[in-house]
C-alpha cells in the first residue's frame, strides 16, 4: 500500500507538470479529440503536446506490458492514474480503435512479431486504425459476412465491401474479418486480417448520417493483395478473435455511460437557470437529470467493478454484454436530457454560437450506440442465453 | 480498493447465507405473522445472532463485538434480504450501535455496546415525524428543565420501536424545524415515564412503531453527542443505515429475481416453457442489468463507509436511490412474471413485494436519495 501511495503523489506530481491546462478541460464534441495516425490533425499545439508525452510514457495505454510500449501498470497503479487524471480534471490523450480493440486482441491472438510491430505505434498514436466488422448485408447476423479472402500463395486476394466502417477515409490500415472458407459452416471460415488502407484496390465512401456528419463509410475491397504474415490466429479461426475484440468494442461502447463529460447540471444550470433557492429552475427536468446522474455514476462503479472481477477471473464471458447494453442506453438517456437541458439552445444547427450545432448533432450520434457492437436487442439475447440460461434463448 | 468481497468476506458472507437459510427462511418471517407474534422477531434468533458475533459486527472488541466493518454488515443485511429475516439487526447492530460509536461518550459506549453485541437488549432509532423521512423537519422538542431536559412530541415508523429498550431520539433543542442546526439525539429508555408506544403492523409484516413521548424527563447526561449541533452525528449514523439498507434491499431484489428466474423456467404455457419467451428474456436481462449496477453502488458506499466516511453521503445517496429503484422493479416483474400466483400468499414473491416498498420508504426514498445528491452537486 505504500508503494501506490508512493506511486500516487509520482503520478499526480507528473500529471500536474505534464498536462496542459487546456487538456484539463471536458472536451466538447466528437471532434476535439485526439485520434492520431500518419497525418494527425490537433485543434491546438496542447493536444499534440499531451499525446505524446502520454504516449512516450506508455500511459495511452496503462495496463499493455512495457516491451510493447505500453505502461506496463498492475490493475491497482491503472486505478490510481485514472483516479487521479480524473481528479484533475486531465482529458484522455488519444481516441483509438487500436487502442480500444485491437490492441487487447493482439496481445492475445498476434505472434510476438505482429505485437512487436503494431502495438507501438498504436500506444503512441502514429497509425489510426479502422474496423472492417459488418458488412451491408451482415450487420447484427454478423458471422453471414461475405468478403473474401482468397489465398494465392505468398499473398491473399481480397474482394468485398464492409459497411459502417468508422472514420475508414482517416484511417491508416484496417483489422479486417474475411471468408477464407467459402465451404465451411459460416462461423468456421473467417480469418483476421491486417492490412493498409493506402493499398491498391481500397476505396472508402463516407456516409451521410441523421446527424449531417459522415463518420462512417462504406469500405470495397477490389482485388487487393495482403501479404500473408498479416493474418493474425489461425486461417479459419477468426471467429473466436472478432468475438474476443467484440467484447473490447462492447467495453468502449460502455464506457460512455460514465461521466467523462460534462455533467449535465452544469449544462441545464446554464441554459434553464437557478432559482432563488439555488434550484434549478425546472422542477421536473431537476428530478430526470438528478436520476441520470445518480445512475451514471452507479454506472461507473459497475464498470470498476467488472475490471475487478476481471482481474480475479471471477467474471461471467458474456458480462460485457451488459456493460454494453446498460452504457448505451445511459448515453442516448444522457443525450436526451441534454437537449432536454438546452431547450431552443440546443437544436440550433449551423450557428458559431452553437458551435455548428454540436449539441443536436452528438444527441444524434448516440442514437447508434444501441446499434454498433451489436443492437441492445442482441445484447440481452446473450445475457438471457448465456448468463441466464433462459431455455431456446 | 477492489470492488468485490474479499477472501473473509465472502466466508462470512457463505456463513450468513446457510445460518439465515436455515434458522430464519421466509417461512420464519410467515410463522411471526400468522400467530401474529407480539414482539414481531423471534428472541432466540437475536441470541443466535449474538453469538455468530453479527449483533456486534460494527462493535469493537472492546466492546464485545466482533470489530468489522461497513461491508461485512451489509453482507449480513443482504442475506437478510434475501430471506426477508425479521430481525433487530439493522435498528439495534447498525443504527442504534453506530449512534453510541459515532456519538457516545466512553460511558455510554461501555454502559450499552456490550449489551447490544451480546444480544441482551434492542435499542431503535426515532427520527421520522411525518409520512415522507426528513430529518431536518423534526419538530419534538427537548427543553431544559432542572438538571436535564423535557421531551414532548410524537415520531413515526420507529422501527423496532415497541420492543426496544433504548431509544435513540432526534429532538430539538433550539431553532425551527426546517434547519439542520439545533438538533440534539438523546438516549432515551424505552420504559420511561411518559413514553407510550403503538406497535404499527406494517404491510411487509416487520416491525415499526408510533412512539409519543409527553414531557419525558431525562438527565442531561442523556444528550448523545453534542447539544444544538446533533445533525452532522445523525446524518452520519443515517448513512450507515441507509448504505446497510441498500444492501438488504440488494438481497431482497437479487431473490425476488432468482425466485422469479425459477419460476420462468419451470412454469409452461402454450406447449413451452414461458421463459422460452423474448418478451420475459428481454425483461430478465434488462431487470439483471439493473440489479448488477446497483450491487456495485451498494459495495461503493459499504467499502467508502470504512475507507473514508466523510466522502461517503453522496455515495450513499447514490447506492440507496439504487437499491430502492432496481429493487422495486425486481419485485414488479417478479409477480407479474409469476402471472396469477404472485397474487396468491402462498407464493413467496409477494412477500418481496411487501419488504422492498417497506424498505423503499425508511431512511429516504429513491427520490429523497436523488435530491441530496442534486443537492450536494449544486443544483
Amino acid at each position: 500500500m505504500a508503494d501506490l501511495e508512493t506511486f500516487r503523489a509520482e503520478t499526480r506530481a507528473w500529471l500536474e507538470a505534464n498536462c496542459p491546462a487546456e487538456m484539463r478541460t471536458p472536451t466538447e464534441d466528437e471532434e476535439d479529440t485526439v485520434w492520431g495516425g500518419r497525418n494527425p490533425t490537433f485543434r491546438n499545439d496542447a493536444q499534440r503536446v499531451w499525446l505524446e508525452r502520454m504516449g512516450a510514457k506508455g500511459w495511452t495505454a496503462p495496463e499493455w506490458p512495457a516491451a510493447y510500449g505500453g505502461g506496463g501498470l498492475s490493475r491497482d497503479e491503472a486505478k490510481i492514474l485514472a483516479g487521479e487524471m480524473r481528479d484533475l480534471g486531465c482529458r484522455s490523450p488519444l481516441s483509438s480503435f487500436g487502442l480500444w480493440m485491437l490492441g487487447p486482441a493482439l496481445l492475445k491472438y498476434g505472434s510476438e512479431e505482429q505485437k512487436k510491430k503494431y502495438l507501438p505505434p498504436i500506444v503512441r498514436g502514429e497509425i489510426r486504425w479502422c474496423q472492417g466488422y459488418s458488412e451491408p448485408g451482415a450487420g447484427s447476423d454478423l458471422a453471414s459476412l461475405q468478403t473474401r479472402a482468397e489465398d494465392r500463395g505468398d499473398h491473399f486476394l481480397v474482394n468485398g465491401s464492409k459497411i459502417w466502417t468508422s472514420y475508414a477515409d482517416k484511417a491508416d490500415w484496417i483489422f479486417c474479418l474475411v471468408r477464407t472458407d467459402p465451404k465451411a459452416p459460416k462461423h468456421e471460415g473467417i480469418s483476421f486480417l491486417l492490412f493498409d488502407m493506402a493499398s491498391p484496390g481500397v476505396s472508402t465512401q463516407p456516409i451521410l448520417l441523421i446527424s449531417g456528419k459522415s463518420p462512417f463509410c462504406q469500405t470495397f475491397f477490389d482485388d487487393v493483395k495482403v501479404p500473408k504474415d498479416q493474418l493474425v490466429g489461425i486461417p479459419n479461426k477468426g471467429w473466436e478473435i472478432a468475438k474476443y475484440l467484440l467484447t473490447h468494442e462492447r467495453n468502449s461502447i460502455s464506457s460512455m455511460g460514465g461521466r467523462a463529460h460534462r455533467p449535465v447540471h452544469e449544462v441545464a444550470a446554464a441554459h434553464v437557470g437557478l432559482n432563488d433557492q439555488g434550484l434549478l429552475d425546472d422542477n421536473l427536468l431537476r428530478g430526470q437529470i438528478a436520476r441520470l446522474e445518480v445512475d451514471e455514476i452507479a454506472f461507473e462503479f459497475a464498470m470498476e467493478r467488472a475490471g475487478d472481477m476481471a482481474k480475479r477471473g471471477e467474471i461471467h464471458g458474456a458480462y460485457s454484454s451488459l456493460l454494453k447494453y446498460y452504457g448505451s442506453e445511459l448515453n442516448k438517456r444522457r443525450h436526451e436530457t441534454l437537449m432536454a437541458s438546452g431547450g431552443s439552445d440546443a437544436l440550433e444547427w449551423e450557428s458559431d454560437r452553437s458551435e455548428h450545432g454540436a449539441a443536436p448533432r452528438a444527441w444524434l450520434r448516440t442514437k447508434a450506440n444501441s446499434i454498433e457492437g451489436g443492437t441492445s436487442e442482441v445484447q440481452l439475447n446473450i445475457l438471457a442465453k448465456r448468463i441466464l440460461e433462459l431455455p431456446g434463448a | 480498493m477492489a470492488l468485490v468481497l474479499n477472501d473473509e468476506q465472502t466466508m462470512l458472507r457463505d456463513t450468513a447465507r446457510s445460518f439465515l437459510a436455515s434458522e430464519a427462511p421466509v417461512a420464519a418471517l410467515r410463522q411471526l405473522r400468522d400467530a401474529n407474534v407480539a414482539d414481531g422477531f423471534s428472541r432466540e434468533l437475536w441470541k443466535q445472532f449474538a453469538g455468530m458475533g453479527f449483533a456486534g459486527v460494527l462493535i469493537p472488541e472492546d466492546f464485545g463485538g466482533v470489530g468489522l466493518g461497513h461491508v461485512e454488515a451489509g453482507v449480513v443485511a443482504e442475506e437478510i434480504g434475501r430471506n426477508l429475516a425479521a430481525t433487530p439487526f439493522l435498528s439495534t447492530a447498525v443504527l442504534t450501535a453506530s449512534a453510541l460509536l459515532n456519538g457516545g461518550s466512553d460511558a455510554q459506549k461501555a454502559a450499552w455496546l456490550p449489551k447490544i453485541a451480546g444480544g441482551e437488549i434492542i435499542g431503535a432509532l426515532a427520527v421520522d415525524e411525518g409520512a415522507k423521512h426528513r430529518p431536518e423537519k423534526t419538530a419534538l422538542q427537548a427543553t431544559r428543565t432542572g438538571n436535564g431536559f423535557t421531551l414532548n412530541g410524537a415520531k413515526t415508523f420507529v422501527v423496532d420501536g415497541h420492543v426496544a429498550d433504548l431509544l435513540v431520539v432526534a429532538a430539538r433543542t433550539s431553532g425551527q424545524p426546517g434547519e439542520t442546526q439545533g438538533l440534539t439525539l438523546f438516549l432515551v429508555a424505552g420504559d420511561a415515564g411518559g413514553v407510550s408506544r403503538e406497535r404499527t403492523v406494517m404491510v411487509d409484516a416487520h416491525n415499526a412503531a408510533r412512539v409519543n413521548f409527553d414531557n419525558v424527563q431525562v438527565d442531561a447526561d442523556a444528550a448523545l453527542g453534542p447539544v444544538d449541533g446533533g445533525y452532522e452525528l445523525l446524518e452520519r449514523v443515517l448513512n450507515v443505515g441507509r448504505a446497510v439498507l441498500a444492501a438488504e434491499l440488494s438481497g431482497v431484489g437479487g431473490q425476488a429475481f432468482d425466485i422469479a428466474q425459477a419460476y420462468v423456467k419451470e412454469r409452461s404455457q402454450f406447449g413451452r416453457i414461458i421463459g422460452e419467451f423474448q418478451a420475459l428474456q428481454h425483461r430478465s436481462a434488462h431487470l439483471f442489468s439493473e440489479l448488477e449496477v446497483t450491487r456495485a453502488a451498494v459495495i461503493k458506499a459499504l467499502q467508502t463507509l470504512d475507507a473514508s466516511p466523510e466522502k461517503a453521503a453522496t455515495i450513499v445517496a447514490v447506492a440507496k436511490a439504487r437499491a430502492g429503484a432496481s429493487t422495486e422493479l425486481a419485485v414488479q416483474e417478479g409477480v407479474q412474471m409469476h402471472g396469477g400466483n404472485g397474487m396468491t400468499d402462498a407464493f413467496d414473491i409477494g412477500l418481496y413485494m411487501k419488504r422492498a416498498r417497506v424498505a423503499q420508504e425508511l431512511l429516504g426514498d429513491s427520490n429523497f436519495h436523488a435530491d441530496r445528491l442534486a443537492r450536494a452537486n449544486g443544483y
